[in-house]
Parts: C-alpha cells; sequence; structure tokens
C-alpha cells in the first residue's frame, strides 16, 4: 500500500488543527487583552503545537503501515482457500503471487496463470481490508494527537518554547544523518567483508599476486589463490597515484602559480572559470574521451615508437585523461596555499632583488610545500578513488607490469565488475567487492585524514 | 656593472621569462584539452542527432488504406491504422519507389511513425505525400560506409539519386533506449535523470540545510559535535563508489523490489549531496554578519526566530549556490548508479519514482559499450545533452552568487 493517501489525510487534519487552535488562540487573546493581560505565545504557535500533534504520530503510523501491510495481505491471501492449491514453494510460488498482486493493484491487465486469476480476488479484499485499517488508524491517531493538544491551549500556554524544542530536535536529527551514513558505509563494508574473509584468508586477499575470480565457479571450496588483489592495487596506484599525478602536479602547479603571479586580471578572469568547467566535466565524459580519443592515439604512437604489446585500452590512457581531471583540483588548493603564505615572506625577497620567479620557487613554493603536498594527498585519494574513466578506459586484465601501454585493472574496476555480473549475493566474487571497497574507503581516508591535518597545521602556522 | 655581473643577471630573466612561460603554456595546454574534448564531442554529436531516412512519395489517393475517420480520433487509431494495413502501404509504396532491396531496409518501425503523421493529420489519407522514413541499422551503417559490400553499394546509389538523406532527428528527444542506433532515444534517461534528482533535491536540501543550522547556531562544542562535522567532512571525500555500495548494501535489502527505481538512486546521490550542502551552507551561515542576529535577539525574537526569520533568508543564496553545484555533481554522477542496478536496458520512459529507469550518464555509458559504430554519434549527442543541462545549472549558480550575494 502506497502511504501518499494517509499522509495527505494527516496532512488535512494538520492544517485543520492548526487553523483551529489559531482561532481558538485569537480569542483567548481578545479576553486577555481585554482584560489588560497577553498571551505566553503568538497564535501561529498555537496552531503549530496542535498541527505538529496532528501530524506527527499519524504520519509515522502511516509510513509504518505502509511497509508492515504487504506481509499482513500475504498472510491473509495465503490464509484464503484459494491459496491452497499453490505451489509449496520456489520461483513460481512467487510468480504467481507477485503477478495475482500486480493485477489486484490495477499494474497488469489480466492473467496468464489461472492460479493467479484465482488470487486476485481474496488479494484485493485484503489490500481494500488493510488499507481501510491503515486510513481509519491514521485519522484516529490524528484526530487523537490534535484533541489532545487542542484541549492544553490556554492563554499562558507555552506553545512556543514546546514548537522551538520540536524545532530543535529536527535540526539535531538533521544533523546526526550524517553519522548514520557514516555509521551505514562502515557497518554494511565491515558486515560483507567479514562474509569474504569467510571464503578467503586476509593473508590471500592483500598479499597475493593472481586475481581472477570466477563468478560462475561454486563456492564452496573456493582457493585463495584466485583472489590476489596486489596486481588491482598496483594498477589503482600506478594510474592513480602515478601515471595521474604525473600530468596533473606540473600542470596543475604551473597553472596556479602562472594565475595568481603572473596573469593580467582580465585573463585570470576568463581562465580560472574555464578551470572550473574541466573539474565540472562528469567522468562519464572524461571516460568516453580516453577511450574513444585518447586510447587509440596513444596505442599508436606505442606501435610507432616500438612497443608492440600498445594495447587499445591501456593504463596511460586512462592516467592522463584522470591527471587532466585532477588539474583544477591540484591547482585550486595550490593556489589556496601560496595565497596563504604571508606578504611579508614575498616583499622581502623581491626587495633582496630576486625576480618574481626566484621569489616562486625559492620562498612561496618552499613555504606553501605542505599545503602543496597536502593538496596533492587529496588529488590522490580523488584519483584512487575515480571510477568511470578507468572502467572505459583501463581494461579488465589484472597484471603486474610497470608498462604504461599495457592495459591494467583498478580496486573501482573490479568492484563494478564484480558487482553488475549475475553473480549471486552469496558467491565470495561478489562479495569481493565489499572487501576491495573496505581497502579503499580505508585508504582514502587515511590520505584525507593526514591532508587535512597537514592543511591545519599549515595555516595555523602562518596565522 | 660587470661583465660577470651583466651575464648572471641576462641568464636570470631569462630564467624568468622560461618560468613565465611555462606557466603560461600549463593554462593553454589545459585549456586546449578543453576545448580539443569538446570540439571531439561537438563533431561527433552534430551527426547523432541526425538519422538516415529514406524519402519516397506514398500514394493514398488510389485508396489503399481505408479507415474509419472517427476511429483515427479514439484512442485505438495505431490499431485501426495497423489492421488497414498500413504497413504494407508503405512497403509496397517503398518497394515501387526505391527499389525491394531498400524496401527491404526500411526500419521496422517506420510506418508507426508515419501513422502519428497520419493520425496528427487526417487529411493526408485523401493525397499522395512524400515520406522520410527511417531506415534500418545496416542500411544507416551502410551509408557511413561501414558493413558488408552490396549494401554499401546499395546505399550509394540510393545518395545518389537523393533517396537516403540524413535528417534531423526530433524523436532523438522524445524517445527512449532501444537496441539499434536508428532507433534510440534521450527521453527515457532524460525523465529519469529528472526524477532522480528530484528525490535527491527533496531529501538533500531540507536534510543539509537543518544540519548546516544545527552546526552553525546552536551545536555545543563537545565530542558529538565533533564527530558530526568529522563524519560530514569525510562523506565529501568519500569515492562515490562507496556509496553505490551502501546503497547496494542497505537500501535495496530494505526496499528489494525497487531495483533500478528513481527513488533508490535518488536516496544514495542524496546521501552523496548533503555533505556538500551542509558544507557551503555553514559557510554561508557563517557569513551572516552577527549584528543581524544581535538586532533580532535585542527586540526579542528567540533564537528559533532569529535563525528562521532573520538569519536563514540572508543565508539562501549561498545555500541555494552550493545546492546547484551540488546537484551538478549527482547529475553527472555515474559510479553509484551502476551499484544499485540502474544500468538495465529500459525501453519505455519511467512512469513514476519507483518504475525502472536509468539516467543520462548511466545511458551514455551503456552506448559506449555498443558495437555498432552510429552509437558513436549518439553516445556523443547524448553526451552533448548532459554538459547542456550542467552548463545550465552552473551557469544558474554563477548568477545567483553574483545576483544576490550580500558582502558585508
Amino acid at each position: 500500500m502506497s502511504p501518499a493517501i494517509p499522509i495527505l489525510l494527516a496532512l488535512a487534519l494538520g492544517l485543520i488543527g492548526w487553523l483551529a487552535a489559531r482561532s481558538r488562540a485569537w480569542a483567548f487573546r481578545k479576553t486577555a487583552r481585554a482584560a489588560g493581560g497577553e498571551l505566553h505565545s503568538l497564535p501561529g504557535y498555537h496552531g503549530w503545537y496542535v498541527a505538529l500533534w496532528a501530524l506527527i504520530p499519524a504520519v509515522a503510523f502511516a509510513f509504518a503501515w505502509s511497509s508492515l501491510s504487504p506481509g499482513l495481505v500475504l498472510a491473509q491471501v495465503l490464509a484464503d482457500p484459494a491459496a491452497s492449491s499453490l505451489p509449496a514453494f520456489g520461483i513460481q510460488r512467487d510468480a504467481i503471487l507477485s503477478e495475482a498482486q500486480a493485477i489486484a493493484s490495477g499494474q497488469l491487465g489480466a492473467a496468464f496463470r489461472p492460479e493467479a486469476a484465482a488470487l486476485v480476488e481474496p488479494f484485493r479484499a485484503a489490500q481494500a481490508h488493510f488499507s481501510t485499517i491503515g486510513i481509519v488508524v491514521t485519522l484516529l491517531l490524528g484526530i487523537a494527537g490534535g484533541g489532545f493538544a487542542y484541549t492544553r491551549l490556554a492563554p499562558g500556554f507555552t506553545a512556543r518554547t514546546r514548537v522551538e524544542r520540536a524545532v530543535l530536535f529536527g535540526l539535531l536529527l538533521a544533523s546526526l544523518v550524517a553519522i548514520f551514513t557514516t555509521f551505514g558505509i562502515v557497518a554494511s563494508l565491515v558486515f560483507e567483508t567479514a562474509r569474504f574473509f569467510g571464503f578467503v584468508s586476509p593473508v590471500d586477499f592483500l598479499l597475493g599476486t593472481h586475481w581472477g575470480p570466477d563468478p560462475m565457479a561454486s563456492p564452496t571450496g573456493v582457493s585463495g589463490d584466485r583472489y590476489g588483489a596486489i596486481p588491482l592495487f598496483w594498477g589503482t596506484i600506478f594510474i592513480g597515484a602515478v601515471i595521474a599525478m604525473i600530468v596533473a602536479i606540473p600542470l596543475g602547479l604551473m597553472s596556479a602559480i602562472y594565475l595568481t603571479q603572473y596573469a593580467s586580471p582580465g585573463f585570470r578572469r576568463w581562465m580560472k572559470p574555464m578551470l572550473e568547467i574541466l573539474a565540472g566535466v562528469p567522468t562519464v565524459v572524461y571516460g568516453y574521451f580516453a577511450a574513444l580519443t585518447v586510447a587509440p592515439l596513444i596505442r599508436d604512437v606505442g606501435h610507432a615508437i616500438g612497443i608492440a604489446s600498445a594495447s587499445s585500452e591501456s593504463a596511460l590512457a586512462a592516467g592522463v585523461v584522470m591527471g587532466i581531471m585532477i588539474i583544477p583540483f591540484v591547482s585550486s588548493m595550490a593556489d589556496d596555499s601560496i595565497a596563504a603564505v604571508p606578504q611579508a615572506m614575498r616583499d622581502g625577497s623581491l626587495a633582496m632583488g630576486a625576480t618574481t620567479s626566484e621569489t616562486i620557487r625559492k620562498v612561496l613554493i618552499p613555504a606553501a610545500l605542505p599545503g602543496i603536498v597536502a593538496g596533492v594527498m587529496l588529488a590522490v585519494s580523488r584519483a584512487i578513488g575515480e571510477t568511470m574513466i578507468v572502467v572505459m578506459a583501463a581494461g579488465a586484465t589484472a597484471r603486474l607490469t610497470a608498462n604504461p601501454f599495457e592495459s591494467m585493472t583498478t580496486v573501482t574496476f573490479q568492484i563494478v565488475a564484480m558487482l553488475t555480473g549475475e553473480g549471486s549475493f552469496d558467491h565470495p566474487a561478489t562479495l569481493s567487492a565489499f572487501a576491495l571497497g573496505m581497502v579503499l574507503f580505508l585508504v582514502t581516508l587515511t590520505l584525507n585524514y593526514i591532508a587535512l591535518r597537514v592543511v591545519k597545521r599549515f595555516r595555523e602556522a602562518y596565522e | 656593472m660587470s661583465d660577470i655581473a651583466s651575464t648572471r643577471l641576462r641568464r636570470r630573466y631569462a630564467a624568468e621569462r622560461r618560468f613565465k612561460a611555462l606557466g603560461l603554456a600549463a593554462v593553454v595546454f589545459s585549456g586546449l584539452v578543453l576545448a580539443f574534448l569538446l570540439v571531439t564531442m561537438t563533431a561527433n554529436a552534430i551527426g547523432g542527432f541526425k538519422r538516415t531516412e529514406l524519402v519516397f512519395p506514398v500514394d493514398f489517393k488510389s485508396g489503399a488504406l481505408t479507415v474509419d475517420p472517427a476511429q483515427l480520433q479514439g484512442p485505438d487509431a495505431v490499431q485501426a491504422l495497423q489492421g488497414a494495413g498500413l504497413a504494407d502501404v508503405v512497403a509496397f509504396a517503398a518497394a515501387r519507389h526505391v527499389g525491394d532491396k531498400a524496401a527491404a531496409e526500411l526500419n521496422e518501425r517506420a510506418w508507426r511513425e508515419l501513422a502519428d503523421q497520419l493520425i496528427a493529420d487526417p487529411t493526408l489519407l485523401q493525397s499522395q505525400v512524400t515520406v522520410s522514413l527511417p531506415v534500418s541499422d545496416d542500411l544507416a551503417g551502410a551509408a557511413r560506409g561501414d558493413g558488408p559490400q552490396p549494401m554499401q553499394d546499395l546505399a550509394a546509389s540510393l545518395k545518389a539519386e537523393g533517396k537516403l538523406v540524413r535528417a534531423f532527428d526530433w524523436g532523438f528527444m522524445a524517445r527512449a533506449d532501444a537496441t539499434g542506433p536508428q532507433d534510440v532515444g534521450i527521453w527515457g534517461a532524460l525523465k529519469g535523470s529528472m526524477l532522480t534528482m528530484l528525490v535527491t533535491l527533496a531529501l538533500a536540501f531540507p536534510i543539509g540545510v537543518l544540519a548546516a543550522v544545527y552546526l552553525e547556531e546552536y551545536a555545543p562544542r563537545n565530542r558529538w559535535t565533533e564527530l558530526i562535522e568529522v563524519s560530514i567532512n569525510n562523506l565529501a571525500a568519500v569515492p562515490s563508489i562507496i556509496f553505490g555500495l551502501l546503497g547496494l548494501a542497505v537500501f535495496l535489502t530494505i526496499f528489494p523490489n525497487f531495483r533500478s527505481a528513481p527513488l533508490i538512486g535518488g536516496m544514495t546521490l542524496a546521501l552523496m549531496t548533503m555533505p556538500v550542502i551542509v558544507i557551503s551552507g555553514r559557510n554561508a551561515i557563517k557569513a551572516v554578519p552577527p549584528s543581524i542576529r544581535d538586532a533580532a535577539l535585542a527586540v526579542g525574537a528567540s533564537r528559533v526566530q532569529t535563525v528562521f526569520h532573520h538569519v536563514l533568508p540572508l543565508a539562501l543564496p549561498g545555500i541555494l549556490t552550493g545546492t546547484i553545484i551540488g546537484m551538478a555533481r549527482a547529475l553527472g554522477e555515474t559510479a553509484p548508479l551502476l551499484m544499485i542496478g540502474m544500468r538495465a536496458f529500459v525501453a519505455t520512459p519511467p512512469e513514476d519514482f519507483t518504475s525502472p529507469a536509468t539516467v543520462l550518464p548511466v545511458q551514455i555509458f551503456l552506448w559506449s559499450d555498443e558495437i555498432d559504430r552510429g552509437f558513436v554519434e549518439r553516445t556523443s549527442a547524448a553526451i552533448i545533452v548532459l554538459l547542456a543541462f550542467l552548463l545550465v545549472m552552473n551557469g544558474l549558480a554563477i548568477y545567483l552568487r553574483n545576483r544576490f550575494e550580500k558582502r558585508w
């Protein structure tokens, strides 16, 4: 049952409560003012107080009921005599039930299976039965809550304080979502990773050098030697932390230096947004660009310089494009840390007769180095978590090689590959994606944590 | 000045010029890469908005097709035309004017498009009309220079006679995914993206703003607050694919029936977007000067009134800018949606928040995997549509920032 109708009803009740309570408070105010007094709270707050009481229990019930009622409906249908002819269990049974349900709720026109047709009526009856209960109870809860609150209204009633307490509670709840999310990520990763380590030992996973899971193989008796993740870690580091950074660090750093130290304001006004556009292009577009344009180019260059193994999916293509994607990131981090260096240091250097480039190289960059290093760490953490570029351009073969013209695979690629296949959820091949996700999560977390600490300390040093 | 000194000075100035040129080169290189990317995509995309069509006359005057005009207004008009044999009429006319071989390469959906035209304008049934209908993927490929030689010869001869043309394909913006590049459209994915973004916005915006208000205005300085701040900062830096794993392990366990639905996709992306909104919201709230709060409190407003009546409205432009930027990022996001199964082949645009859907970036990814070369152009066209949306959103954010942001 969709919670839409009960929730609309609850909203209507809330509106009625709000109007009624407000007009009652107006009446209070009239008599109070005649006697020279004043209400504790504005009439609007009385309205909100009653509305909240009418709404919150009713809406909470409507949501709970919408998740409970399908089970109750099913139970009632199964208790029906028509359900006794159903097969005892298995896919057939589920198919018949879901078909009957779809017809009953009007999503399907006619039944394909005769058993389903027989169950349509019981389904319809059960659905009507339980949705009536849901609507009635929602209404009752709304009326009871609103009525209770309404009887408490009085000229001296502290409606504002109570409403504000509810608002504050809502604010706290919203800010707790972040903690719940973090907790949810950690819990789901830890849980599934533990199941994976039930099949494959952590030592084999973290130190093995052969990666070749077979999602079709029987899950029992899986040997750990197909789950060695070292080639994936190497591919990830080679693409994300080596090739991408060789592209991104010089280009990003030099762009930042040129734009902040040399460029005219007009040039900067045009080029800085351009760099931001580079950061705003979706990764799937970069991936397509890498696969369609850059990878064939690199393969041809590889063949031309005599590297026969140059493949049309190469670590170099993915890494270079990833580096280009990271340029704006490095550039803005470098920009921030150079701007944080006190003007006095720059002035001192220039006053001693140093040229601008000498000042930059010998004074600004050494002084800004901690910030720049932290920026690079953040950039690395973003690069190794990047998925679409490597999925589209880096290839699927796990190999330990330092030849950038060969195809290579990464942690993120394997997560996608393991989870978008047809493998069952209990298979170690599928579960290995969560273990890889766990490693990725921990590594990016560590990099970010260290980088933020460095940035913080660096800021404090100059402030 | 001695010789040595002036030589050294010359050398230092040369180094200065080299360094400056290097910096300029870095900026220009980045700009060129962006330009190269955009030009390649646009060049490919122009073809992606077109398709290959056969042009030939169909004569309805000869009475080949008899349909009750009243039925043409009804809901079963297409079936009525089908029953009257429209497909055969089209095939016959094609065979007469472009030859049997070419007529066999007419797209299976060709007569349906003509049916739509007839329903829109029933007077066509009394006249001879020249129609331009899509051809099969094979003939379209041959017209591009792919495929077996006989087909390419056929395409070349038809082209020379002006019967095979590349025409602008309005339907690309109205159809959904299909198996062949001649039949695909972007509307299904676009609608899926819109529904997903609506869910994301409805969840991430209120939660993000309220959390930002709490952290800036109310939170006591203690361990709990620190924990909240640390989790928000970490969530902002967690790779997006991890959110996909969360969506898969948590949301799909709670709602197993909603695999690949915009609801689940939107919830997953909302968790990803929320930290962005919180961080920008906090900055915007922080930028509202304390004098505003003091003034409100001094005339007797409560703290909730101060925040909701005065601080929040003043911070809203900044919050909206951050929200739009976060939404733009969510719109371009692919990896977490692949994780929760939004990569299925969906041939009809999604009806509501719970029906199977795909989104624009995932559609681009799926098409990029296709072998038929016609998909290269279609993929680029989809990319241009996506980039156009992102450009509009970012432009809106910049406009809001410049127009409404106050400096105190």
